[in-house]
């Protein structure tokens, strides 16, 4: 069947079948392979996405037909190139990954706790990205990343010095 | 310390080395830009899925694959049978055995791979292979390796011998350490179970494979620790000539040795390729991954020390008893059947020792993979870690007390071991009492006697741990013959910038990064303008791969020697440009100069340029070196790991309060990413010590397939940890870096472990086994009779 995702801002019009899972949508319709897979029992989170600006969504819990009429953000709309999105920037600067293959869901899920939580405690980061699995990392430089990023988000002007 | 690591220079700020440059590899990762093997995707691509054994031992009575044939899209079904006519039924292992492809006429572990269908679509594979009808005929289950000591049912009809019985493998002097330990003054045993356990990085095994029918080349994209091995494997096993196969390894989401095994799979998806002409694609899905990848470790220890009643210890013996599934895929050099497990006289100046290692089959999963860790060096580590601790509490003695008495000392080294190992180098005592420091003990020691008195509980757990690593030296170390060296090319373009290339494949490691550091370390250059590229067998130099933290032992030596030689051609060119004689030049400062004439100097860069536009008379134009370096010795890094723990003794649940984790790898080429290795080892270890444990019933049965049974730790519930370095450089490898990405993973378990007994010990608890559930520490609180409130 024919939908229409909304994704970063751009509409793609994807042909799949009703049981497509939005995360291959957008892997395989979409052309957008930062959200990864890693597991079949929505444990890993390796594919979040995040809807609508701020709820985040590991994108094989969802169809993608139920994503239609939804905003979908994902790491290929959050920055790139030379401008990086504070969080890109705090991960690569923290040595917040090894692999990459947690990474942009692991950004993602962090934007979305940013967006409800400018401010949030050690406590609050680790319980917030509870969702998503690193194998590599231990957490610890993820945690510094994300305090870094928000530190940056919360005063804009001082980062960018 | 030897001339090579002289050469380093180190007491003068280092221009790369050492330093924490930020990962050049990060920047595609951070924009979700990688490319993983499942993101490639080639025209006319087919889709593979495979259909799985429900049964652990059966017999095959029929496969009809006429219903699955009609599902839309598929095209094309294969068996054993198929795969029979190409001689690819059954592929020979790393261990020397064979292991089935798809099941011939039996199944010999629940899962087991029985069929693949190939189909336009993914869902369209899935759906087939749904519909293919097995009918099996079921067997007596074997699923523990006693009972399969016992012989009563014989697993494998198809070998001569008629046991479950696979190897004895035995090191040291039995007479002389039952001898030792009969007249010891104290004798101590300890009974230890490592888990089984699935490495599980989160990328799971995948490959593309492409045989292009009009070149006859065949490609595969694989999720491969050691892409040259695997091209030789497949070569060997298709008859196909190696420069007919390409191997690319891309971007890997993590190894951990999981990705050094060729499985099942990957031959389906090669065999589908060759037979049907167009790419094939298989990913396989995580509960494939964890019932069908090899597992790790499954070894049931029981160690022995004798000591003098003043705690000097006198002999060690640790017998196993190894559970390796139903083949014997375990993956180790040829002449190490379990692995470098006689490593496990540890840190410690063991007179006399002895070691052996019983191998059975069962109906399991096959495997024995090196998940982080140097062949077997995690259940060795762990094994001698525990029987320590168990020792110094029948001693009466405290356990950092009891490990000072017996380290092996600073002079000792280089240090031959009863177990036949020379452990190259190291300083046990100063790491230890680094570590000592940072935790604080004596003032823990008396918050915990304090408590006690208090009712509470609370543990400190020691590992002073040695690691074996960085297979290794020709004359010992082969994998199917071909010998354990590594390889790096070295090109300096005319503009001074270079292109590195090593049979080596970082799966996180930061190679693009740490790599460079030594060849601009080496060269005088700028680590920016060197671009590191891995995992392509068309264009990378021979090498064995990454994994058993041997790529800086190995690869590494290969690059700072390979930078050496090309030094050695610049400083011709140099002389040359600078009109002297080469014996007139020196390398100072990172530049070629007329002997004591800082004014007359020019750099690599220059000689790069010259080298294509003004060669020296007589010499080859071009800056270029291919260099393999056979490693003389392993390397030892070693560490020192305190663990604090409170016991909740309502709940039993444990809370580690602090990690202190002091490691000595050598020469520190990145300590950025060093720390960041050892956090990741620290939290596997964690892992392993208190959530993984893959689980089956005597049926045979996996009881946690995925990850909402077989647990993985998140950001809540890893520790903090608190980590620092003493650095003994190896006296034999060019750089005198060691290996670190396991080091964590092996010595942490233990330091867990044992301070959960040492919280515990009060009560008479002296056993548990990993991992530790809440569950089992309640269970001990409530047998010792601790009143839950």
């Amino acid at each position: 069947m024919e939908i229409t995702l909304n994704v970063n801002g751009q509409e793609h019009k994807v042909d799949v079948e009703p049981r497509t899972l939005l995360v291959y949508a957008l892997r395989e319709n979409c052309g957008l392979k930062g959200a990864h897979v890693g597991c079949d029992s929505s444990s890993c989170g390796v594919c979040t996405v995040v809807l609508d600006g701020k709820i985040p969504v590991k994108s094989c819990t969802m169809f993608a037909v139920q994503a239609e009429g939804h905003e979908i953000t994902t790491i290929e709309g959050l920055g790139g190139g030379a401008n990086l999105h504070p969080l890109q920037k705090a991960f690569h600067e923290q040595h917040g990954l090894q692999c990459g293959y947690c990474t942009p869901a692991m950004i993602m899920s962090s934007y979305a706790l940013l967006q409800h939580n400018p401010d949030p405690s050690e406590d609050d980061i680790r319980r917030g990205l509870s969702g998503n699995l690193c194998r590599c990392t231990g957490y610890m430089n993820i945690v510094k990343a994300v305090q870094q990023a928000a530190a940056d988000m919360r005063q804009p002007a001082e980062a960018a010095d | 310390m030897s001339d090579q690591i002289k050469d380093l220079n180190p007491a003068k700020e280092c221009r790369a080395m050492g330093k924490s440059i930020k990962r050049r590899e990060d920047a595609r990762f951070v924009q979700g830009r990688g490319t993983y093997v499942d993101d490639i995707e080639l025209p006319k691509m087919l889709h593979m899925a495979i259909v799985h054994s429900p049964y652990a031992h059966a017999l095959i009575k029929g496969i009809d694959t006429a219903e699955a044939l009609k599902v839309p899209g598929v095209k094309a079904i294969i068996t054993a049978k198929d795969l029979a006519g190409f001689n690819l039924d059954w592929i020979p292992t790393l261990a020397g055995d064979k292991q089935m492809v798809l099941a011939t006429d039996r199944v010999m572990y629940q899962y087991q791979e029985v069929a693949a269908v190939f189909a336009e679509t993914r869902a369209q594979a899935v759906d087939a292979a749904q519909l293919v009808e097995v009918d099996y005929e079921p067997l007596e289950v074997v699923a523990d390796p006693f009972k399969a000591r016992e012989d009563k049912v014989i697993l494998r009809t198809d070998r001569e011998k008629k046991t479950n019985h696979i190897f004895n493998w035995n090191v040291g002097d039995r007479e002389a350490t039952d001898k030792a330990l009969a007249e010891a003054e104290v004798r101590v045993k300890q009974k230890a179970y490592y888990p089984r356990v699935h490495a599980s990085p989160l990328e799971p095994c995948a490959i593309v494979a492409d045989m292009n029918t009009a070149t006859g080349r065949l490609t595969l994209y694989l999720t491969s620790q050691a892409p040259h091995a695997h091209r030789t494997v497949v070569s060997l096993v298709t008859g196909i000539p190696e420069s007919n196969i390409r191997i690319v390894s891309p971007d890997i989401g993590g190894g951990f040795g999981n990705k050094v095994p060729v499985y099942p799979g990957y031959v389906c998806a090669a065999a589908g390729t060759i037979v049907l002409g167009v790419p094939v694609k298989w990913v396989a899905t995580r509960t494939e991954s964890m019932t069908t990848d090899s597992f790790a470790r499954d070894f049931h220890m029981e160690a022995e020390i004798g000591a003098t009643k003043e705690g000097k210890v006198t002999a060690l013996k640790v017998t196993t008893v190894a559970d390796h599934g139903a083949f014997d895929a375990a993956a180790d050099p040829s002449k190490y059947p379990a692995g470098l497990f006689s490593i496990c006289t540890g840190s410690y100046d063991f007179p006399t020792a002895f070691t052996e290692v019983d191998a059975y089959y069962t109906n399991k999963t096959p495997g024995g993979v090196a998940y982080r860790c140097s062949f077997r060096v995690t259940e060795a580590s762990y094994m001698i870690e525990r029987a320590m601790d168990t020792a110094a509490r029948e001693l009466n003695m405290d356990p950092a007390e009891f490990r000072f008495k017996n380290f092996i000392q600073k002079e000792q080294f280089p240090y031959n071991s009863p177990l036949g190992w020379t452990y190259d180098s190291g300083d046990y005592e100063t790491t230890f009492k680094v570590a000592l420091e940072k935790v604080g003990y004596e003032e823990l020691r008396k918050e915990q006697a304090e408590k006690r008195a208090k009712g509470e509980i609370m543990g400190i757990g020691i590992s002073t741990f040695t690691e074996i690593v960085g297979a290794g030296p020709s004359k010992d170390f082969d994998i199917l013959g071909i010998k354990m060296f590594d390889g790096a090319e070295i090109r300096i373009h005319p503009t001074g910038s270079v292109i590195v290339r090593a049979g080596t494949k970082s799966q996180g490691q930061g190679h693009e990064t740490t790599w460079a550091q030594i060849v601009a370390e080496e060269l005088g250059l700028d680590v920016d303008k060197i671009l590191v590229e891995e995992g392509d067998t068309d264009t990378a130099p021979y090498g064995l791969g990454t994994y058993a933290s041997r790529s800086t032992p190995t690869a590494g030596g290969a690059l700072a020697l390979g930078a050496r030689r090309i030094r050695e051609k610049a400083k011709r060119i140099a002389a040359h440009l600078l009109e002297v004689s080469a014996d007139d030049i020196e390398w100072e400062d990172y530049k070629f100069q007329i002997k004591g004439v800082p004014s007359k100097s020019v750099t690599t860069q220059d000689c790069a340029f010259a080298a294509y536009t003004n060669p020296a008379p007589g010499d080859e134009p071009g800056l270029e070196t291919t260099y393999y370096y056979d490693p003389p010795n392993l390397t030892f890094p070693h560490g020192a790991y305190i663990c604090v723990v409170d016991i909740d003794k309502s709940t039993g649940e444990v809370k580690v309060r602090r990690f202190v984790a002091i490691d000595d790898c050598g020469t520190i080429i990145n300590p950025m990413i060093v720390e960041g290795q050892v956090h990741g080892g620290l939290a596997e270890g964690f892992a392993m010590a208190f959530m993984q444990e893959i689980v089956y019933d005597e049926e045979g049965n996996h009881l946690n397939t995925n990850y909402t049974d077989y647990l993985i730790p998140t950001a809540y519930e890893v520790p903090k940890f608190e980590t620092g370095n003493t650095v003994t450089p190896s006296p034999h490898h060019p750089i005198g870096a060691k290996g670190v990405g396991e080091s964590p993973t092996v010595g942490s378990p233990a330091a867990y472990v044992n301070a959960v007994i040492d919280a515990l010990s009060p009560y008479g608890v002296s056993e548990i086994d990993m991992p530790i559930s809440r569950e089992k520490v309640f269970s001990k609180l409530r047998a010792a009779g601790v009143e839950a409130f």
